[in-house]
């Protein structure tokens, strides 16, 4: 019971896998096979909800803080498998392979939450990229000049480079500490009397899950990936692993490194440098999925600001935001990988008349858009406001007033695909038809994105109280 | 909580406000259009109805916020729903219920297409509307004042003119860009008072430093939203390219939301910045009384001038509030009344012309008198009373705040003297020219007269030109409690600052 969601994801691999064994696998079998383990482990996960344990000697930790990451990972896997349903640029002997390293990749985020040893973490980690390495270039050579390779290319190079950088930070802290157990560092952290090398340690371990939630200097595969990568590929790089990117952000940045006004400072110029740099180059794209990827790099920059006040009303909205991030970017992009006809990347000017071709859809996007730019009622203003309330709380004004300017700043992209949706012509672009089960889909979206920034009392104060929980 | 009146029972001013968002969210599911027309104007005109009590239950001699609700919403940030009505909101209120069953009725013939999705927009606007005017804690109040932003824009964006892709764009990014700060000022206010409670924030310490910035973050929202002069540039673009209704609601209602926060927000949470910086603001309302006149002289277009018209009107209003006494005040908010009356039927009637000749062009609506006599009587009555006229609602408002200009300093009311000559200038000017025209005008027989409709239409708005223009007692009763507690704080607050400063030296 503690490890259904795990035991679910792994039977539904083992399952893709004997499918993928079959001579010519049928297009249907393979979706519903996908789409059912992933209802089942969105289920599984609200059934391990309450569960807590303790598992493999310690490396393993059930507990609220990760099963309220795996209900939130399981929700998004759901809704990523019925939205991207259709795999338009996969072509369809690979699906089962690709279906395979989804869930894969996915088991590593669920046991990316709940690894407290440094080892396990690492190794959750690596389940989780690698297979995660491989959906990029599964894409089918449409353009003839293999994008997508090199979107694989850069997305593994760069990886393995931020892992280093992680590598060498966990063995660090090991020789700093002598154990691996996140526990046992932080008890002999805690002892004081720490040399600066614990520093260099901890940060080194941050860098590689800014590298997953692409923050200002390891950003850089964030476009090209997000470009080269099909539809459905780049809906799951621009939201589930950031779960997990969160998640460690905050175990780690719990150590104490005896010098905590130099992480403070870091970690604010660092969201300033993403929030700037994202929202500027966001402003002159023309591929929307270029777009949302300089606006993910923006909104790493608002979580960061949420984590800068290391307490835990500044996680707890930071956990908020990065919950109505995921939700908002998944109603962009259930409607992107359904305009696209046949999995070509669209540029801006195809959504154009959207709201002619295809109401819901447009109003899908639309309040996807308006939730990212900050628009009250929904989610997304709400983490703002709370983000924006918890730095000020910890006295950082002129951060805060330059996040606030960022804003007003990001409207303007966010609007133009607005703008282009509702006011611009069609021209000769056809209708967009779409599967009932995909209308359903965007509703709850909708419905969770409003509801979400309207109520959010329940959802932070539970986040907090996890959080205060942690070791 | 001594603050509140708390309303026992049904809780009004939440169904009003929630009742147009119930009225939108039906409109999802049935999309008959005449179905979409009669729903949707049955919907204001209840919600217009339901307001009557309001009216009724209000009790003008206290000073207190009435109809109040409050609920828990957010308790870890110290988040509440909390609703209440006193004097200075208690008229807008109206004017926003009372207004909405017209724009209904003026785009019946208008909005030829996508009618569903244009009345869902209004409906949606007028929740926002009222909540605006209503919401007693701040998070509530930028909810509702951003939200706004969302329909006002796919109505301009969507239904407007040729121009209005740019125009709705410039409307969203001016008013966005000037709120963003008015949200850090807000939790910068929290984390120093404790609560969202925009009363509990009001009359307290605060040093002038942090009163400064929160005063200019409020200034720059309000000030955008007014607009005021500097800062008008968005006007005219939305004005011209809204459809009708879409010019009436933001005449009548959007800038009011400008003068009312400054009077709701400036004056009493930053009363020492207020008196600080009131001489250059009064100044550049002069600057805007002028300059929307010497603008609206020139303008070709009708709906741009009265579009620059406002930026003068308004520049009256922000002159009434900064002078800081009773009938500068008092002036002021029945001159945004005055204003939300005039130039939202001065919009109702260029909207009506424009359906008829398809053009806002001066010159091509040149001599219609002879062919539409009710049209032009309507027209004329509206002029008048846009440039203050005696006997008409505006010359009672201009009145009050050029006399409470007078008791602050003499020559700053010499120089709004001329903004008031130069709106007769352009209104007579435009009434002559729609009225008789020249020798050249364009062949107007084709034209017909107003319907029944539209004479339904606008005969409500002619009735409150002459009843604030004749009896304005009972508007200024209403107002007056709110008005002078007001006041009586802020001349109480300024006597203790000195002593204060007095001691301190």
């Amino acid at each position: 019971m503690v490890l259904l969601p795990e035991l679910v994801l792994s039977a539904g691999a083992l399952a893709l896998f004997l499918v993928s064994l079959a001579k010519a696998p049928s297009v249907q079998t393979v979706k519903s096979v996908a789409i059912v383990f992933g209802l089942a482990t969105f289920a599984s996960t609200l059934l391990a909800f309450q569960s807590q344990g303790s598992l493999f000697y310690g490396a393993y930790a059930v507990d609220q803080y990760s099963q309220l990451f795996k209900v939130m990972i399981g929700f998004s896997l759901a809704v990523l498998l019925v939205l991207g349903q259709n795999l338009k640029g996969i072509s369809p002997e690979v699906r089962p392979e690709y279906y395979l390293f989804l869930l894969l990749s996915v088991l590593g985020l669920m046991m990316l939450v709940s690894s407290v040893e440094l080892i396990t973490i690492f190794i959750s980690l690596e389940l989780s990229s690698f297979a995660l390495y491989l959906l990029v270039p599964l894409r089918d050579d449409r353009t003839g000049i293999r994008v997508q390779m090199e979107a694989g290319m850069k997305y593994i190079l760069f990886g393995v480079m931020a892992t280093g950088f992680m590598l060498y930070g966990m063995s660090l802290l090991f020789g700093l500490t002598g154990t691996t157990y996140v526990q046992g560092i932080l008890t002999a952290l805690a002892k004081g009397n720490l040399q600066p090398a614990v520093l260099v340690a901890v940060l080194l371990v941050l860098a590689g899950f800014f590298y997953k939630l692409a923050v200002f200097p390891l950003h850089f595969w964030v476009p090209d990936v997000y470009q080269g990568a099909s539809n459905e590929t780049t809906a799951f790089i621009a939201t589930l692993p950031k779960f997990g990117a969160v998640a460690l952000l905050i175990r780690f940045l719990g150590m104490p490194t005896g010098q905590s006004s130099v992480v403070i400072e870091l970690l604010a110029v660092l969201a300033l440098c993403s929030m700037f740099y994202g929202n500027l180059s966001a402003l002159v794209q023309k591929d929307i999925k270029r777009m949302l990827g300089f606006s993910g790099i923006a909104h790493a920059g608002f979580i960061l600001l949420g984590l800068l006040s290391l307490n835990r009303e500044g996680y707890g909205a930071a956990i908020y935001y990065i919950a109505g991030y995921v939700l908002m970017n998944l109603a962009c992009f259930l409607v992107i990988s359904n305009v696209s006809k046949e999995g070509e990347n669209l540029r801006i000017d195809d959504l154009n008349g959207l709201y002619k071709r295809q109401p819901v859809l447009a109003f899908v996007l639309a309040v996807g858009l308006f939730g990212l730019a900050g628009i009250p009622p929904f989610v997304g203003f709400m983490g703002k406001f709370m983000i924006l309330t918890e730095a000020l709380r910890a006295d950082h004004l002129l951060v805060v007033c330059l996040a606030a300017i960022n804003t007003a700043i990001a409207i303007y992209y966010y609007l133009s695909v607005v703008k282009a949706a509702y006011t611009a012509d069609p021209g000769d672009s056809s209708e967009v038809s779409i599967h009932p089960m995909i209308q359903l889909t965007g509703v709850v979206l909708v419905l969770a994105i409003t509801l979400l920034g309207a109520l959010p009392a329940r959802f932070v104060d539970f986040a907090s109280s996890v959080v205060q929980n942690l070791p | 909580m001594d603050l509140l009146l708390i309303k026992e029972g049904f809780p009004l001013l939440s169904f009003l406000i929630f009742l147009p968002l119930a009225g939108a969210l039906v409109l999802l599911f049935f999309h008959g259009e005449s179905f979409a027309r009669l729903w949707t104007l049955s919907v204001t005109a209840l919600t217009a109805v339901c307001s009557i009590p309001l009216l009724m239950g209000f009790d003008p001699a206290s000073a207190k916020y009435q109809f109040a609700e409050a609920y828990a919403w957010i308790p870890r940030l110290h988040i509440n729903y909390i609703v209440g009505m006193d004097g200075i909101s208690i008229l807008l209120v109206l004017l926003t219920t009372l207004i909405m069953p017209f724009c209904v009725l003026a785009s019946w013939k208008y909005i030829q297409k996508r009618i569903t999705p244009f009345m869902f927009c209004l409906l949606v606007m007028e929740t926002s509307m009222i909540g605006v005017f209503v919401a007693l804690d701040f998070v509530l109040f930028y909810i509702f004042w951003e939200f706004m932003l969302i329909p006002m824009y796919l109505l301009i964006a969507i239904w407007g003119g040729p121009r209005k892709v740019y125009a709705s764009i410039k409307f969203f990014l001016y008013t966005l860009a000037g709120s963003v700060l008015l949200l850090v000022a807000i939790i910068a206010l929290y984390l120093k008072s404790g609560s969202f409670f925009i009363p509990e924030m009001m009359w307290q310490p605060y040093s002038l430093t942090f009163q400064t910035l929160v005063f200019l973050a409020f200034f720059l929202a309000f000030a955008i939203k007014v607009p005021m002069f500097p800062f008008h540039t968005w006007l005219p673009a939305a004005h011209v390219e809204a459809p009708t209704a879409g010019s009436v609601i933001l005449a009548s209602v959007l800038l009011k939301m400008g003068t009312y926060g400054m009077l709701r927000f400036c004056l009493p949470i930053t009363p020492d910045a207020t008196m600080l910086l009131a001489t250059p603001i009064l100044w550049l309302s002069i600057a805007g009384i002028i300059y929307g006149g010497f603008t609206a002289l020139a303008q070709q277009d009708m709906k741009k001038l009265i579009a620059y018209s406002s930026v003068g009107h308004m520049g009256f209003v922000t002159l009434g509030i900064f002078v800081l006494n009773t009938r500068g005040i008092e002036g002021a908010i029945l001159q945004m009344i005055n204003h939300g009356v005039t130039t939202g039927a001065l919009f109702l009637c260029v909207g009506m012309i424009y359906e008829r000749t398809h053009s806002r062009e001066l010159a091509l609506a040149t001599g219609v008198g002879k062919y539409m006599p009710w049209f032009v009587t309507f027209l004329a009555f509206f002029s008048l009373s846009s440039f203050g006229f005696p006997g008409t609602n505006s010359f009672i408002g201009e009145f009050l705040v050029l006399a409470g200009t007078f008791e602050h300093n003499t020559f700053l009311a010499l120089a709004a003297i001329p903004g008031a000559v130069l709106a007769a200038a352009y209104m007579l000017r435009m009434l002559q020219k729609v009225v008789w025209g020249g020798t050249n005008n364009p062949d107007q027989s084709s034209l017909t007269d107003l319907d029944v409709r539209e004479i339904a239409v606008l005969a409500p708005f002619l009735l409150f030109v002459f009843w604030i223009g004749l009896g304005p007692q009972p508007f200024l009763d209403l107002m007056h409690t709110s008005v002078s507690q007001l006041l009586e704080q802020l001349h109480h607050w300024q006597q203790h600052q000195q002593v204060a400063t007095v001691f301190w030296r």
